[in-house]
């Protein structure tokens, strides 16, 4: 019965058999477990799902090997031990432990079966007491019972294993190749993700790839622009490639929340939480740390939620994201979370913690990375009322050494900022005022690459301005201060050069509340996001003029592309009305926009750091003027191409109304007798002369007689 | 161009119309009384009293005697427009929606809204040459559409229905055997309710506005899709240029949000596109809430706006506005 039977073979083969096949109850009709008649079942991502869950069925259950050979007054004593170490680790199923017993001596036969609820629990049993030492003649060999099969297959004699010849992958750098330097970036909107090119010579936006559903929650690019990744409910996936997106990995995570790369995207931190089974309980939550190429799981951590908890403004889920803060730079050596008390610091060569230990810091309520190097700021605030004081500081990985702190007194609140390559980091410190009614904030400024890292205290003019946002300059000396009272605050900026803080300039009165530097410093985009309605400022800090303004209105996202020759700026779905994105040049040149209704997220593809040598970059900027002349011309050539482009067009598009008003106007006289009978023989279509015809209409308003009496 | 308020409603505009001269504007609004003014300077002429409910639509006839206006009080009545009597009066089981006289006045069409049970229908009616001749009966029913019909207007030479409404479908139907001839392609049709129809001098193509954010622009005999202008928010009212190659857009976020948000935020402005290239122009700001209706004057030197704040607002364009060129 391999071939499948069509509608009519049915009929006639009812007809045969005299079944009336109108009175045939189709749902009492089962076909026998197991088969399919040749006919393959339509739902096979179905199949393909619940495969991934059950695969085998003893996976629950593992083989502990070693175990001593007891005779039987000992039986239940071992059995016992076994039951004590392996019950810590899973719930053991009821009547799951099994001990198979040599029946002529009664002795145990040195090995046990345990069988668990469920195969995560075997596999960590597995995991934790494979090499356990008993005692010393006894070390546990622990088996997944499925493997056991496997083992069995093994040859006894060894093979050399054959080695693959070797297939290079895809150059998944491959967009950085891209002959006109345009960078990539992602959008999201309704239920598509679009991969497109920002190709501003042509002033629109290039698409590269688009895929529906894509994701379930949300997509991030990785830090150096690699991988693109997506979320779904079984786990995390990967894409990238040379030509398109191609899945390149997936992390198995059910239910995850969130993701979260390391600097030099070498791992991937997934988070999940479980909703608890009664009301008691807290959020279960769990976090993989898997190595992004391999696909495998480095570490893994489970607990309540509360133990994640620490530290951190807000977050998801009481968990305050990233949990896992990366360090080290890009080598991604080492990660570090707070804890309660504690900070614990790992390194990922063992994925274990450094020295063993985590660093004990009494009440420390936020530590923060630098950039650059493995140097972290923890913050521990006022304790004892005010008898001791709060304190910053710096500590250096792996040494755990404290390399400065500062004490601070009366502080209600502190915040760190840190200058992207490491050399500085800025403290801003909310204090109490005498009276303890209200705060005032001030700043320290640390020079982390200088002997003995120097700070300076650093005031605002006005004391009691609230600092409404702060930002330094990425690779320069340069931060930028919005301070003073809305609506209209004041921004000034200020340079750490020259070994003392020395103010810039300060515009005043500004619609502003957040700050964005070009990620090439240098130029600033003051901004007026959500109260403001969406002000834009364009300011060079160098020139301290302003550049341009603009206004995207309610635009709730600014974001530089990675080279800093353009600005993103997008209104997300917290709108309804005006959702989309808009392309300006550095200077604030509005360059195209673009409108997508339900927009969620612009995500400019980041960028690796150059991979030129700082001598041959010096080489470019020196011969600048030769290389932008070839850039010139072909510019040039661009823009006459594409004034060419759209006169053809236009001239096009004119062409074809021009046909199509002929042909209404052919059809449109050869319906003028008709139309003329219908209006009773009235000639005046409106194309005809128009008639102004001057008529003359006498009313009678009023009619009285009067008698008029003789004289 | 400063244009010319004229406040004469006191609720939401619906519709405006000019006859076929350009010296009258026929408005109407959700305040049951129909309204005439000068079309030149503003000034209220007169007013139609008699309805009962919201009119939403009024047709006036060539020779701008008849007046004919569709009203939520389930019925469509014929008025004299010089005296402002009323004529006669088409009843209904349901409100009365769009009304539009066809080539010669011998026949208007009128639809009626979904209502208790009844389902959305066009009517077409004979229209006596001396209203004591006229009669309520109906010549041809049309039934089918799901939803509202928000307009109905005549093809040419009357052998036709156009039809458009609340399922975003644009539907041609024969009035000789009341079939229906043909529906437009859903994949480049409209997503959404379509709100309003504006057909050129000629006859020969029409324009829709939707709720979905665009505007579309037919061919009246082939239902052919010619041109798609996309604009930020639902197209309320369209209007052609009879005299150059402009579109005029209205609209604004629902009635409902308005208040929600910054008046800039609706962004209550009559926009221009110019026709052959689907390009923005221009716009026209000063509205206070969403423009319900767009005419413009048979001559192309002015256009009107009503809007959701009651005001009919008159533009007469500069002399700098007929030198844009054309491409």
């Amino acid at each position: 019965m391999a071939e499948v039977m069509s509608m009519e073979d049915i009929r006639t083969e009812a007809s045969r058999l005299n079944i009336d096949l109108s009175v045939v109850d189709w749902n009492s009709v089962y076909v026998p477990p197991g088969e399919d008649f040749g006919i393959k079942s339509d739902d096979e991502d179905l199949n393909e799902e619940d495969s991934l869950e059950f695969d085998g069925g003893f996976g629950n259950v593992i083989v502990v090997d070693n175990l001593p050979v007891v005779p039987r007054e000992k039986f239940e004593k071992l059995e016992g031990v076994v039951r004590k170490i392996y019950s810590q680790l899973g719930v053991i199923k009821e009547n799951g432990l099994w001990m198979p017993v040599e029946e002529e001596t009664g002795k145990t036969r040195g090995y046990c079966f345990i069988e668990y609820n469920t195969s995560q629990e075997a596999e960590l049993a597995k995991e934790k007491t494979n090499g356990y030492k008993l005692d010393r003649a006894h070390i546990f060999s622990v088996n997944i019972f499925d493997e056991i099969e496997k083992f069995m297959r093994v040859p006894d004699e060894w093979a050399p294993p054959e080695s693959k010849p070797y297939t290079s992958g895809e150059n998944l750098q491959h967009w950085l190749t891209d002959e006109k330097g345009r960078d990539q970036f992602v959008i999201r909107a309704g239920s598509d993700t679009e991969v497109l090119w920002n190709d501003a010579r042509q002033v629109k936006a290039d698409p590269v790839y688009k895929r529906p559903f894509w994701t379930e929650s949300f997509v991030q690019w990785s830090p150096l622009g690699t991988y693109l990744a997506t979320v779904h409910r079984q786990g995390a996936a990967v894409w990238g490639g040379a030509s398109t997106f191609n899945r390149l990995m997936r992390y198995a995570h059910p239910q995850v929340k969130l993701i979260d790369f390391s600097p030099g995207e070498k791992y991937l931190v997934t988070y999940s939480s479980h909703e608890p089974s009664n009301p008691r309980d807290s959020h279960r939550v769990g976090l993989n740390i898997f190595d992004v190429r391999t696909g495998k799981v480095m570490r893994d951590f489970k607990g309540s939620a509360d133990e994640f908890a620490f530290g951190g403004t807000g977050g998801f889920t009481g968990v305050s994201w990233p949990v896992f803060r990366w360090g080290g730079g890009k080598e991604d050596k080492y990660f570090a979370r707070l804890g309660k008390n504690v900070i614990s610091v790992y390194e990922t060569e063992t994925f274990s913690l450094i020295d063993k230990k985590s660093i004990k810091v009494e009440n420390v309520t936020d530590f923060s990375w630098s950039p650059a190097d493995p140097i972290f700021a923890l913050f521990v605030p006022e304790q004892g009322g005010g008898n001791q004081p709060a304190r910053v500081s710096l500590f250096q990985i792996p040494s755990k050494q404290e390399l400065r702190q500062k004490n601070l007194f009366s502080v209600s609140d502190c915040k760190m900022y840190w200058q992207s390559e490491g050399e500085y980091l800025a403290v801003k410190v909310d204090r109490y005022t005498k009276t303890k009614k209200s705060t005032y904030t001030g700043f320290e400024l640390f020079r982390i690459k200088e002997r003995d890292i120097p700070i300076e205290v650093f005031e605002l003019e006005n004391k009691n301005d609230k600092i409404i946002a702060f930002a330094w300059e990425p690779k320069g000396h340069r931060f930028a201060v919005i301070h003073g009272d809305n609506p209209r605050p004041d921004i000034s900026f200020y340079s750490m050069k020259g070994g003392k803080v020395s103010k810039l300039t300060t515009l005043k009165q500004k619609q502003a509340n957040a700050l964005f530097w070009s990620p090439g410093g240098r130029f600033v985009i003051l901004a007026g996001l959500k109260g403001f309605n969406g002000q834009l400022e364009f300011f060079n800090v160098d020139e301290l003029e302003t550049m341009a303004t603009a206004e995207h209105f309610m635009a709730t996202d600014i974001e530089w592309d990675p080279t800093g020759r353009y600005v993103a700026t997008s209104v997300t779905s917290v709108h309804e009305m005006e959702n989309g994105f808009n392309i300006w040049s550095f200077n604030g040149k509005l360059l195209y926009r673009i409108l997508k209704d339900h927009f969620f997220q612009f995500l400019w593809r980041p960028r690796p750091p150059s991979f030129l040598s700082p001598e041959k970059e010096e080489e470019i900027m020196k011969n600048l003027k030769k290389y932008s002349k070839k850039y010139d011309v072909e510019d040039q050539d661009i823009t006459l191409l594409l004034s060419e482009q759209d006169r053809e067009k236009r001239k096009q598009l004119k062409e074809e109304w021009n046909r199509w008003v002929n042909e209404w106007k052919k059809y449109h006289q050869q319906d003028k007798m008709d139309r003329q009978m219908l209006r009773d023989g009235e000639a005046s279509d409106v194309e005809e002369e128009y008639e102004a015809k001057e008529v003359e209409i006498e009313e009678l308003v009023d009619v009285s007689e009067e008698i008029v009496a003789d004289a | 161009m400063r244009p010319i308020l004229m406040k004469g409603h006191e609720r939401p505009l619906t519709f405006l119309k000019y006859n076929s001269d350009g010296d009258l504007l026929f408005s109407c609004a959700k305040d049951h009384t129909p309204t005439v003014w000068f079309a030149d300077n503003g000034e209220r002429l007169g007013t139609y009293r008699g309805h009962n409910g919201a009119v939403w639509c009024c047709d006036v006839s060539r020779d701008s005697t008849r007046l004919i206006t569709g009203s939520a009080d389930q019925s469509a009545k014929l008025w004299d427009v010089q005296s402002g009597a009323q004529l006669f009066t088409f009843n209904f089981d349901s409100p009365a929606r769009a009304v539009d006289f066809s080539v010669g006045d011998k026949l208007a069409v009128i639809t009626t809204d979904p209502f208790m049970g009844l389902t959305s229908a066009i009517h077409v009616k004979r229209i006596a040459a001396d209203p004591d001749d006229q009669v309520g009966e109906s010549v041809l029913v049309l039934k089918g559409p799901q939803g509202r019909i928000n307009r109905a207007v005549w093809g040419p030479l009357n052998k036709t229905i156009i039809s458009a409404g609340e399922d975003a479908v644009v539907r041609i139907w024969d009035t000789e055997t009341g079939k229906l001839l043909q529906e437009n392609d859903k994949e480049i049709g409209h997503k959404k309710t379509v709100t309003s129809l504006a057909k050129s001098t000629d006859g020969s193509h029409f324009l829709t506005g939707s709720l979905d954010k665009s505007a579309k622009l037919w061919d009246i005999r082939s239902l052919t899709l010619i041109k798609t202008y996309v604009t930020e928010r639902p197209v309320n009212a369209v209007a052609m240029s009879p005299l150059l190659n402009h579109v005029v857009l209205g609209g604004g976020q629902d009635a409902s949000a308005v208040t929600t948000t910054d008046h800039r935020a609706g962004k209550f402005e009559a926009k221009f596109y110019d026709k052959v290239l689907q390009e923005e122009i221009g716009g026209v700001k000063g509205h206070f809430g969403p423009i319900n209706a767009l005419a413009f004057n048979p001559d192309g030197k002015s256009f009107s706006s009503g809007g959701e704040d009651g005001y009919v607002r008159l533009h007469h364009f500069d002399p700098d506005y007929f030198k844009i060129p054309s491409i």
